[in-house]
This record gives C-alpha cells, sequence and structure tokens, in this order.
C-alpha cells in the first residue's frame, strides 16, 4: 500500500492561487524522450481540439446540433498529455466531454462532427450524439452519458486485458463531479481489490455541472486522496502543464503495466464554457475567473511559449497549425452539412449482433424489435 | 435421460460451456468459495479454479459494470445476482450501459454478458427480496430475457445464453431449483425466442412464463381430472424476443385465453400479451383474455398470505371458468 502523503487541502477552482508541485516534469524521460516533431505534434493535436470544439460551437448555434454539446475547451491538456503516452495495447473509455480524447485517438473531425449533427456518417451513425462515441478500433469505449457509470466499464476493459494477459491498461477519465457517485467507489474498490490495471483520471475542472468542489465534495486533501482509503496509489497533477500531464500518466501507466496495479490521478484543469452550450454560466462563477484562467494558464498558449522557447517551433509555424485545424474543422462542418441523415429504417437496427448478423452463428428466434 | 434438478441443470450449463470456452467467466457474491448462496455454482470452484470462478464483494453496480466492460473485450461473464431484486441497485449498469451501448455505437460494439438468478416471490422474505423485473428489464430493447421453468429449459435456455452475442438476462426461480425433469447428457440449447406448447389443449390457451408455468399445468390437469376442460398451456421461455407465432396459433385453436403471471399486473409481461392477442387475433376471441397475476400490492412477508398473492392452481382454475362461461 502506497505511504499516506501529507497533503494540504486542494479545492478547484482555487487551486489557481496554489502552484502544484511540478518535479521537473520535462525531465520525466517520457518527456526527455519528445523528439521536436512530436512536441509540435502534440501542440498540432491540441489546437485541432480547440479548433473541433469552437467550430461546434456555431454549428450548434446554427441550430444543427440538438441535445447538449459539453465543449473541451481550456481541457485539451489532458486528453493529450495522457493518451499521447499510450501503447498499442492500452484502452481510453471516458463520459460525456469527449471530444477531446476522441480526437486524441485518432477519430477524424469529419466523423466526430457528422456524428453532433445526428448524420448518417457519424462516427455512431448519428445514433449516439456528442457524449456517446465510440471507436473500438482505437481502442476508444466511449463517451457515457450517465456520471461515473463508465467507471466500472473502466475497471472491467482492465480485468479483460490482464485476464488476456495483455500488458495493457484501461485509462478511465471522469469529472470530478463523479467522485461522489457510488460507482465509482465500487470500481475504485474492484480495481485495487483485484490489481487491475486501470488509470482513473480525475479531470477536475472545478464545477460539476454548476456546482463548485468546495459545494459538493467532503475531502481530506483532496479528491484524489479518497484513493488512499483504498490502498490506491494518487497524483495531484497540473493539467495546464503538457509535460507534468504526461509525466504523471506514465509514471501510472509503468504501474499499471508491471505491477498491475491502478492509480488514481486527479489532474487539475478548467473549462472556459459552461457545463454544456445548455449553460448560460452567469449563476456560479465570476467572469474575472474564467479570464484568468484564460491569460495565466491556458494550455495551448503555455505549450506554445515553452516549445517557442525551446526553439522547436516558430510563430509561423503556429499559425500555419491554427490556420490548418481551422480549415480542417470548417471542412468537417461541411462534410456534415453535406451528409445525409439516417433513413428510417435504421431506427431499429445495430439494436442486437444476433439480428445484424443473422446466419448460421445465431443461435436466437422470435420477435425482438417491435414494430 | 437422466432426471436432475432444475438446479443441477443450470450448473451443467454452465460447466459445459466453462469447458468448451476459455472466455467464459463465472462471477457474483458467494459463487465460488461459498458454492454459490443457492448452490447453483456448487463444485465450479474446484473445478475450473479461481481465474474461472470468482467471488466479487457486495457491489452489484461495480461487478456488474466490469462485466459488462470486460464483455466489450470479448470475455463471456456469466454473472450471479444473488436475486433479481439486486439488480435494482446495478440499474444504470444493467440497463443503460449493457441494452445501450450497441446502439450507441452504431453497430460497433456488442456486449455478450449473461446476467442470472432468482426471480421471484413466494419464499416468504418481504418485498424487497421478491421482485419479478422482467417486464421492466425487457422493456429495453438490447436486452433479452428469458425465464425457465423446467429443468430441460433452464439448461437449454443457459446454454443458448452464454453463446448469445448480446446481453442476456436469466431469471431463475428458487422454488424451482428443486424440481426434478429429464435433462439430456449431450449438447443441446433451447433457442431463445422459442416458446412451447408444454401440455397440448383445444378448450382454452393459458399464457404462463416461469414457475407460472407449473402453476399453470397443475391447474390444467384439475381442470381436465374435474370439469373435463383441455387447456393449452403456452409456455413462453423467452419475454424478449417474444414468439408471438406460437401464442396466435393457440388462440386460433382454442378462441378462448387466459393469460397467468407470477409479476404484478399495472403494465406486467401479461399487458404485452393481451396487446398482442387483440391486434393480431381479435376475430378468433370467443370471450374477454383473462387474467391472473400476483395481487398488486408490495409482496407481503406473512407466508400465509403470500401464498395467496402469488398466482395459485385454485386462482387459475377460477379464472379459466369464468373465460370459458
Amino acid at each position: 500500500m502506497p505511504a499516506p502523503k501529507n497533503t494540504k487541502a486542494v479545492t478547484h477552482p482555487e487551486s489557481l492561487k496554489e502552484e502544484l508541485p511540478a518535479n521537473a516534469p520535462e525531465k520525466h524521460p517520457v518527456n526527455q524522450g519528445l523528439g521536436a516533431e512530436e512536441k509540435v505534434r502534440l501542440y498540432r493535436q491540441m489546437v485541432r481540439i480547440r479548433h473541433f470544439e469552437q467550430r461546434s460551437i456555431r454549428v450548434y448555434q446554427q441550430g444543427k446540433i440538438g441535445g447538449f454539446l459539453h465543449l473541451y475547451v481550456g481541457q485539451e491538456a489532458v486528453a493529450a498529455g495522457t493518451i499521447s503516452v499510450l501503447g498499442p495495447d492500452d484502452h481510453v473509455i471516458t463520459g460525456y466531454r469527449d471530444h477531446g480524447h476522441a480526437l486524441m485517438v485518432g477519430m477524424g473531425m469529419n466523423e466526430c462532427m457528422a456524428e453532433l449533427t445526428g448524420k448518417l456518417t457519424g462516427c455512431s451513425k448519428g445514433k449516439g450524439g456528442s457524449m456517446h462515441y465510440f471507436a473500438p478500433d482505437k481502442n476508444f469505449w466511449g463517451g457515457h452519458g450517465i456520471v461515473g457509470g463508465q467507471a466500472p466499464l473502466g475497471s472491467g476493459i482492465a480485468y479483460a486485458l490482464k485476464y488476456a494477459g495483455k500488458k495493457g491498461c484501461c485509462l478511465c477519465y471522469m469529472g470530478d463531479g463523479a467522485v461522489n457517485q457510488g460507482a465509482v467507489h465500487e470500481a475504485f474498490n474492484l480495481a485495487s481489490l483485484w490489481d487491475l490495471p486501470v488509470i482513473f483520471i480525475i479531470e477536475n475542472n472545478g464545477y460539476s455541472m454548476g456546482t463548485s468542489q468546495a459545494r459538493s465534495s467532503a475531502l481530506a486533501g483532496s479528491l484524489a486522496q479518497r484513493a488512499e482509503g483504498y490502498g490506491m496509489a494518487w497524483e495531484l497533477v497540473n493539467g495546464h502543464d503538457l509535460y507534468a500531464v504526461r509525466a504523471a500518466t506514465a509514471d501510472a501507466v509503468r504501474r499499471a503495466h508491471e505491477e498491475n496495479k491502478p492509480t488514481v490521478m486527479e489532474i487539475f484543469t478548467y473549462r472556459y464554457f459552461g457545463h454544456s452550450m445548455a449553460d448560460p454560466d452567469k449563476t456560479y462563477r465570476q467572469k474575472d475567473e474564467i479570464k484568468e484562467y484564460r491569460e495565466k494558464r491556458d494550455p495551448i498558449i503555455l505549450w506554445e511559449k515553452q516549445l517557442l522557447q525551446e526553439g522547436v517551433l516558430t510563430k509561423e509555424v503556429a499559425e500555419q497549425i491554427n490556420a490548418e485545424a481551422q480549415a480542417e474543422a470548417d471542412a468537417a462542418a461541411k462534410f456534415a452539412d453535406d451528409s445525409p441523415f439516417p433513413g428510417v429504417e435504421t431506427i431499429t437496427q445495430d439494436i442486437y449482433w444476433e439480428e445484424d448478423n443473422r446466419g448460421a452463428e445465431t443461435s436466437g428466434r422470435g420477435t425482438i424489435v417491435f414494430g | 435421460m437422466p432426471v436432475i434438478s432444475y438446479r443441477e441443470a443450470l450448473r451443467a450449463a454452465m460447466r459445459e460451456e466453462l469447458q468448451r470456452d476459455e472466455n467464459v467467466v463465472i462471477m457474483g457474491e458467494e459463487v465460488a468459495q461459498f458454492n454459490g448462496a443457492y448452490k447453483v455454482t456448487e463444485g465450479l470452484l474446484a473445478e475450473f479454479g479461481p481465474k474461472r470462478v470468482v467471488d466479487t464483494p457486495i457491489s452489484e453496480a461495480g461487478f456488474i459494470g466490469l462485466g459488462i466492460g470486460a464483455s466489450m473485450l470479448g470475455i463471456r461473464p456469466v454473472m450471479e445476482l444473488m436475486f433479481w431484486s439486486f439488480s435494482y441497485v446495478a440499474f444504470d449498469q444493467v440497463i443503460n450501459n449493457a441494452a445501450n451501448i450497441r446502439y450507441m455505437s452504431g453497430g460497433q460494439i456488442n456486449v455478450p454478458i449473461v446476467i442470472r438468478g432468482p426471480a421471484n416471490g413466494g419464499t416468504n422474505v418481504g418485498a424487497t427480496h421478491s421482485h419479478t423485473p422482467e417486464n421492466i428489464i425487457a422493456n429495453h430493447p438490447g436486452i433479452k430475457v428469458v425465464c425457465p421453468a423446467t429443468p430441460y429449459d433452464a439448461k437449454g435456455l443457459m446454454k443458448a445464453a452464454i453463446r448469445d452475442n448480446d446481453p442476456v438476462y436469466v431469471m431463475e426461480n428458487t422454488i424451482l431449483y428443486n424440481d426434478r425433469g429429464e435433462v439430456p447428457e449431450e449438447d443441446y440449447i433451447v433457442p431463445i425466442g422459442l416458446a412451447e406448447v408444454k401440455r397440448a389443449g383445444t378448450d382454452l390457451t393459458i399464457v404462463a412464463h416461469g414457475r407460472a408455468t407449473i402453476t399453470a399445468l397443475k391447474a390444467a390437469e384439475r381442470l381436465a381430472s374435474e370439469q373435463n376442460i383441455q387447456a393449452e398451456v403456452v409456455d413462453l421461455r423467452s419475454i424478449r424476443p417474444l414468439d408471438e407465432e406460437t401464442i396466435l396459433e393457440s388462440v386460433r385453436k382454442t378462441n378462448r385465453v387466459l393469460l397467468v403471471e407470477e409479476n404484478k399486473p399495472f403494465c406486467g409481461v401479461d399487458a404485452q400479451i393481451a396487446y398482442l392477442i387483440q391486434s393480431k387475433a381479435f376475430d378468433y376471441l370467443d370471450a374477454p383474455i383473462g387474467r391472473v397475476s400476483s395481487i398488486d400490492a408490495p409482496q407481503i412477508y406473512c407466508k400465509k398470505l403470500e401464498d395467496v398473492q402469488i398466482p395459485n392452481p385454485d386462482r387459475v382454475i377460477a379464472a379459466a371458468l369464468e373465460v370459458l362461461r
């Protein structure tokens, strides 16, 4: 069991006022080994996420996206930093704020944008929507709409990897609001009890919808520290610093791969927009707070500065990357526009494997879809 | 043909599937060391070891969700709920995740999980442990629900469930665990979605599922010997998928219908069956459809009254005579 740490209470978003311990993450082997090209690629990936999200706002405002749209703007370094250290047998599952993770695992802007507009060319043929992206061919298992409901699934993915003897792990993301859900605690318990290679990543953006962490979570020290009660390793991470995110994730992945041990990572981050597009964002935080984060802690600006300083990026290249990402997002919006809606006949498809694959292997009979 | 119990039939199905497919894992509370709260999984740990037969903490949302997650990657977990009543604390996993992931992924993923355990009243344990949620759960597209009534069906449906690539929920009955019947030793499955005429008759169709089938058969025997009435008993076996044709064929033959279930009546399974019959065989009906279900109240503890609350042969016979009046 990891030794308890003595940490002072860390609540978010007040943590802005405190510097989180960094331990020179740029010197971590996972970052030391990063070439100039890879550093620029990480920049490009974060910029792509941002432009995709900003473009989706316009599509939403044009009335082409229904329902909920939970934006990832401000949190890009979390998805980029964590997913960039994964290998071929590592898997990802997340909650409903899933666009950043989807683009990071390699899903295309076109299929993602078309899913938002409910088109046949969407990643789930218009059946999942913003909160339910899936790409099992890219080890991405959703996209889950119910707060914390994906945590037991994440433990299950890790269980399957261990059962099959794979040297892999599962990154299981959730928001700071999820840690008060029972299913999350049940998943924590099973992960530690059975030594499962799962890494629970709390993307702490300070607010569970409109309720600040201070108003929602009882804690000793930090949310991640709840892991101590389950005998799990845990870590607090500055989510505005890509090097820090990568370093902490690499340690947790090593623990999962080498020891089959779970970890809880709490990554401090911040979302610039409301909980979803349906949130006018006027009741629970001050505009100054958002401004301060945008100016002082923006993960993309900070990474850009870092790379300019390191001499691996120039202003011109950065501008070009931004222009390309914007063009790609514009093209995705056009692709979504030009794509057809799915036909009415598709409503009753993709419900049962046994129905979709009727043949020699089918064991079921009878009526399962009522006409 | 060997005569074994319903419990042994379930166990034989799991044993054979554990042997057949290395991805099958038995998981649940007390299934391994304790040999099963109802001894359904007795001996499986000794035979297959702790990798294949796994005790879980009392943590239904956690372990059911874990099983669903593992099944997305190809593990075929057979999860025991000590009671289906306990599924209520895991409902988000049982419904939202297991039923919807295939659909929401546009058919990219399937969830080959089995959740099994007793779903019945009649055991004098009070309301919290006596739920019959087959109606609630079968309401959700994406899930299959089967309710075996006999040892033969218990084994055949369990094997079909484990081989099925969709979530199949097997609702057993503790009162039936000791019932004995002929079960072949050779490999067979009962296809999911196939009803069976358990007793042929000409005067009246009784549609039932689970233990209500046994009650209906007892009532049918008495109707025959005491009243010279030949009732046909259709055992649904599977709630979803539903074998509409076998029901309708019997109705077209007898022209009179009595629906029997241990479920509570409001929005029960038989409400759906009654709708089906009136919409597809209305012209064949010579009388209004009759119905016997559990009396519409939370399950009562008092055993004397619980035996009245759940359908018994006397109530079935009285209702049958009403339909035949």
